[in-house]
């Protein structure tokens, strides 16, 4: 083997890149390693979200240690209800969701579409409630910022709450500095992941994803399960803490 | 495509070409760059990219020098230098040193160091050029529009509450740009591990590999945490969320602990890079194997680690618990433990080498003299009676600019060199390069010496004046200062001179043994004709000089 070959472009190169399938970028070698990377690469794309929500866990972690009594007194306001309903909402998209990967595996065309849609509307319903959710909060003056009202927890309306001295009822204001940055960077995620869907949809109308190359189905159901469980530690840590005890 | 047999016949520097086709002649016009997935290609407009921001952040540093050129504040009012002071900061860590190495020579050498074509997701690296740039212009948009001057630090409640200028711009440029980083590490660490050329195992990688793995991690897993801290920040200042502010019952310090989990890491982001070049520099110039491959390479994962459990010595005046700040303090002096097995194997590589001075390598050794002093003063800072007397004060400043830029950017200078025949294909002219070398070095000395024994004498930083009693050291240092400007003045010129006047560099004008010196300068845009069978160690030069005179006696 001789070393001029290096420095000089090789003709049949081109023509021998393009035997290998349409999908395969030319830089990898094998399809193989082109999925495994695509995977490897929306793991570690996790891992940062992972870091990025741990943040404002942190937070609460040590906030919820100091201002328990207000952490109670917040969380006894929100409306679980709404809370659970929308946590069954959310796991249900995440059953259409895997099972649209499973239909792309088994390239059905149509059902691959049918439950990308399903998904979109359950995360669109999630959406909805959610901001019935945050509009009860705005009515209520728990939205932290000038309008910050602690009427409610020093004088509760609801028989069964305790009351609050005003020193402790200041501090439910970090409880709602963190239920919104929370909830909203969890609900920023998910207008994100209905935009993809959306797109997504249409790129399946015209046949992608059911030829056996589904790896952007696959990475995106990861990315809309870790934004699942997300709200699988949201909802616990903002709604269930002491209700009523 | 076996290397060993590359190597062998080492080209003949006399008679060496241009390849007729290559990276950069292979499509023309301003759509083929803007567009480009090639690697080599992105690592140009991020070079560009960040030399324009070298000069900003440099045209601030000016100002800043020539202000305490005087006790008085004479040049600048004082909240004009804190403006100053703090774009001076954000643009260069942000915009300069966090993406130089990684972002220029990492993404231009790092598929060829390991054999692959490219690296694993060539739009993700476009777009992380493109978040770059957002970025930037955010930042620039903070400046034009009036500044900022909180400090690169953006510390609470003065980021959020007491200060009107434009700190929710300057902190969405920094989120931005911070994606950049984030994807470049994510797309480093990803073809690391899946892209390697057959026989390139992880014990034959370049030292250069290990070293932006390492940094890889703290990018992928220390960015995001800034992003987040933010984030909170600008909510705070704009709808007035509570998550830092006393008033509220938010605890300032959360923010603190919350900037510098990053912040911290973000230090070894920048110098990691710069300890790669230096691993190359050091072994081509001296033709010797690394000395203790394994543990330099460990070393670069162990700062890593290590980096992440440090960031409360930044703290320790502000309050935390004292059986936490012994905690950090010693975890501080055990990440010297890593950067000194680098220090000492580099100086036992050249132990017995032959060892040639050309410019990369003054480049090298003026980066093992400054980094071990800022090394070494930052273990001064880690133990907590010193960081007392001496934090806030000019001491830090000038710790940090020894690491910063006596490490880093000599580091990248070094490499910018070393590199530059392979990524144009011309020589650098050698002669002119050596004096910028040693006028960097000697302006450097000038310019952040002094500041060392101005911090420890008391002079804190951040003010836009100081007494008359420390205006000696201040014009020394202003001085040192103009000198050093020459030095980075002169690259600048004679780089692009270069690139039409300079000598062919042909394949490897360094006679070096990685595989980005097997193939054509500048290289072909697929890297390599045929997948390289890598069947050799990393700095193989002993091999090298053997299989040389075996040639010379059988050819000759």
């Amino acid at each position: 083997m001789d070393s001029p070959a290096i420095a000089t472009v090789n003709g049949e190169m081109h023509a021998e890149a393009h035997a290998h399938p349409a999908h395969l970028r030319h830089h990898f070698e094998t399809v193989e390693q082109q999925r495994e990377a695509a995977s490897f690469g929306m793991w570690l794309f996790l891992l940062t979200e992972v870091m990025f929500f741990g943040g404002m866990f942190m937070a609460y972690l040590i906030y919820r240690n100091w201002y328990h009594a207000a952490f109670v007194a917040g969380c006894n306001t929100l409306n679980i209800w709404l809370g659970t309903i929308n946590t069954a909402v959310l796991i249900c998209s995440s059953l259409t969701m895997a099972m649209a990967v499973y239909s792309a595996e088994k390239r059905h065309k149509k059902s691959l579409i049918t439950y990308l849609i399903l998904t979109i509307v359950l995360g669109l319903a999630f959406l909805g409630i959610k901001s019935v959710e945050y509009a009860e909060k705005f009515e209520l003056h728990h939205v932290p910022g000038p309008n910050f009202s602690i009427e409610q927890f020093v004088h509760p309306t609801n028989p069964k709450a305790v009351a609050l001295a005003p020193d402790m009822a200041e501090k439910t204001q970090v409880y709602f500095s963190l239920y919104f940055a929370m909830t909203g960077m969890h609900a920023l995620h998910m207008i994100i992941g209905i935009s993809i869907l959306i797109i997504l949809v249409v790129r399946a109308f015209g046949g992608a994803y059911t030829d056996g190359h589904m790896t952007t189905i696959e990475n995106f159901g990861l990315y809309w399960h870790f934004v699942d469980i997300v709200w699988i530690f949201l909802f616990p840590l903002l709604y269930l803490i002491s209700r009523y005890r | 495509m076996s290397s060993s047999h590359t190597i062998v016949q080492l080209p003949d520097q006399s008679t060496a070409q241009l390849p007729r086709k290559h990276y950069l002649n292979q499509e023309l016009g301003l759509k083929s760059w803007l567009l480009t997935g090639d690697h080599k290609r992105i690592a140009m407009l991020y070079l560009f990219s960040i030399t324009f921001f070298f000069f900003i952040g440099g045209a601030f540093a000016s100002l800043i020098r020539l202000q305490l050129l005087t006790p008085g504040s004479d040049l600048l009012a004082p909240d004009t230098y804190n403006k100053v002071f703090s774009m001076h900061g954000i643009v260069m860590i942000f915009l300069f040193l966090v993406p130089s190495v990684p972002a220029t020579l990492g993404n231009f050498l790092i598929p060829i160091m390991i054999g692959a074509k490219d690296l694993a997701f060539p739009k993700i690296n476009l777009l992380s050029w493109y978040l770059f740039v957002a970025g930037g212009l955010f930042i620039l948009a903070a400046m034009i529009l009036g500044g900022v001057d909180t400090g690169w630090t953006f510390t609470t409640p003065l980021s959020t509450h007491y200060l009107n200028t434009h700190v929710v711009t300057a902190a969405l440029g920094i989120f931005i740009a911070g994606f950049a980083s984030i994807l470049t590490g994510l797309n480093f660490i990803v073809t690391i591990h899946r892209m390697r050329a057959p026989g390139m195992t992880w014990f034959r990688l370049p030292l250069f590999v290990w070293g932006h793995y390492a940094a890889s991690i703290l990018m992928v897993l220390g960015t995001p945490v800034l992003a987040i801290t933010l984030v909170l920040v600008a909510l705070e200042r704009t709808i007035g969320i509570g998550v830092f502010d006393p008033t509220k019952g938010g605890d300032p310090l959360l923010f603190q602990h919350l900037f510098w989990f990053y912040s911290h890491p973000a230090v070894y982001i920048m110098i990691l890079p710069g300890m790669a070049v230096i691993s190359e520099v050091i072994s081509t110039f001296s033709r010797k194997r690394i000395f203790g491959y394994t543990a330099v390479a460990f070393s670069s994962v162990a700062i890593a680690i290590f980096g992440f459990f440090v960031w409360e010595h930044h703290m320790f005046i502000m309050g935390v618990s004292n059986y936490s700040a012994l905690v950090f303090s010693l975890l501080t002096m055990l990440v010297a433990v890593p950067s000194a097995i680098k220090i000492f194997n580099w100086s036992a590589t050249l132990y017995k080498g032959s060892i040639t001075f050309e410019t990369p390598m003054l480049y090298a050794f003026g980066f093992l003299g400054l980094f071990t002093i800022g090394g070494l003063t930052g273990v001064f800072l880690g133990s907590m009676g010193m960081d007392v007397h001496l934090t806030e004060t000019y001491f830090i400043v000038a710790h940090f600019h020894f690491v910063m830029v006596g490490g880093m950017l000599m580091a990248y200078l070094a490499g910018m060199h070393f590199w530059w025949p392979k990524i144009t294909g011309r020589m650098y002219p050698e002669a002119i390069s050596k004096l910028a070398a040693v006028v960097t070095f000697i302006g450097f000395i000038f310019t952040f010496f002094p500041q060392f024994i101005l911090g420890y004498l008391g002079m804190p930083r951040r003010y836009a004046s100081y007494p008359p009693e420390f205006q000696v050291l201040n014009v020394l240092s202003t001085a040192g200062a103009s000198i050093l400007a020459v030095g980075y003045l002169l690259p600048m010129l004679y780089m692009p001179w270069s690139l039409k006047y300079g000598k062919i560099a042909g394949n490897n004008p360094w006679q070096a043994t990685g595989l980005e010196w097997q193939i054509a300068s500048p290289p072909l845009t697929e890297n390599f004709v045929e997948t390289p069978i890598v069947d050799h160690e990393a700095y193989d030069y002993e091999w090298l000089a053997n299989q040389t005179e075996h040639e010379v006696k059988t050819v000759g």
